[in-house]
């Protein structure tokens, strides 16, 4: 009787959380899969010139500080 | 050209709602769909302050992070756009965005079925012919394809809302702070835009200021 019950206390003990398992996701990092979009200045109005693009950026940028004004 | 950012200085929005209006005139998002909105901080309480918020274009979105679809990409400039033609309208990346910026038309589908998300796009259109009829109805329209900054911050009245590079965006904010003494509440001197050299030469200025208050 002691036997069987040390073995059932036994086997309790050492199965325990055997059947557990992960449950954390394993997440992937997805990628756009859609439509290529064009860049900025490769529309109409730069044709491809970056640079130009970014100088009138740069020139609206400045806009924005009233302090500009005054100097 | 480093990453495009919004800044709103809380100092200085008088909560006129001017970027609202804009945004919705130029992009002529449907019935429902603010892409950008003021928020006030205990309104009708004097030193109640006022912030315009819409898509921060976040460094890591968690709208990209949370999409089945896969639907957002970041532009070189930074900028957050989305694939309409891959949305299937489910709304995850409006639980996940912390700013509400995801906006979902329902127009005159009943039971509040929701139509493909719509967001501030940063006046960059999305993945059509740059300033294409397409691009506009489906986005709204490309202003940074023809060299201006979104029409929110170009429109705002007192300047509160700043759009644009990083970098000159942060300079701006940080010579306004310098000159009037003072940051706004929401946004500490220390905690993003401050120069260590900058607070420790105001320390001293108002140091020295005090000073000369006292020898009167």
């Amino acid at each position: 009787m002691k036997k069987a019950l040390f073995l059932a206390l036994t086997a309790t003990v050492g199965l325990a959380a055997c059947g557990e398992y992960s449950q954390v996701p394993n997440y992937k990092q997805g990628n756009y899969q859609g439509k290529s979009d064009t860049r900025p200045w490769e529309g109409d109005k730069f044709a491809g010139n970056k640079q130009a693009w970014e100088n009138d950026l740069r020139a609206r940028n400045q806009g924005q500080t009233e302090y500009n004004r005054i100097k | 050209m480093a990453r495009m950012k919004f800044l709103c200085d809380t100092e200085r929005c008088i909560e006129c709602n001017g970027c609202v209006t804009a945004c919705k005139n130029e992009n002529e998002t449907p019935w429902g769909v603010n892409r950008r909105r003021v928020v006030t901080v205990n309104d009708g309480v004097p030193g109640e302050k006022s912030v315009s918020v819409a898509c921060m274009h976040c460094s890591d979105a968690p709208c990209m992070a949370v999409c089945p679809t896969d639907c957002f990409y970041k532009t070189e400039e930074g900028v957050v756009l989305h694939n309409k033609d891959a949305c299937i309208g489910c709304g995850y990346c409006f639980f996940a965005c912390p700013f509400g910026a995801p906006q979902f038309p329902n127009g005159p589908a009943a039971f509040g079925v929701r139509g493909k998300m719509d967001k501030c796009t940063f006046c960059a259109g999305g993945p059509e012919e740059n300033g294409s009829k397409a691009e506009f109805e489906k986005y709204g329209r490309n202003r940074l394809a023809e060299g201006k900054l979104p029409l929110c911050a170009e429109m705002c009245s007192t300047k509160a809302l700043l759009a644009g590079d990083a970098p000159v965006v942060s300079d701006i904010y940080r010579e306004r702070v310098a000159r009037r003494g003072k940051a706004g509440e929401a946004w500490g001197w220390n905690t993003a835009y401050g120069k260590p050299e900058q607070a420790q030469e105001r320390t001293q200025e108002r140091a020295r200021e005090q000073n000369r208050e006292g020898a009167k």
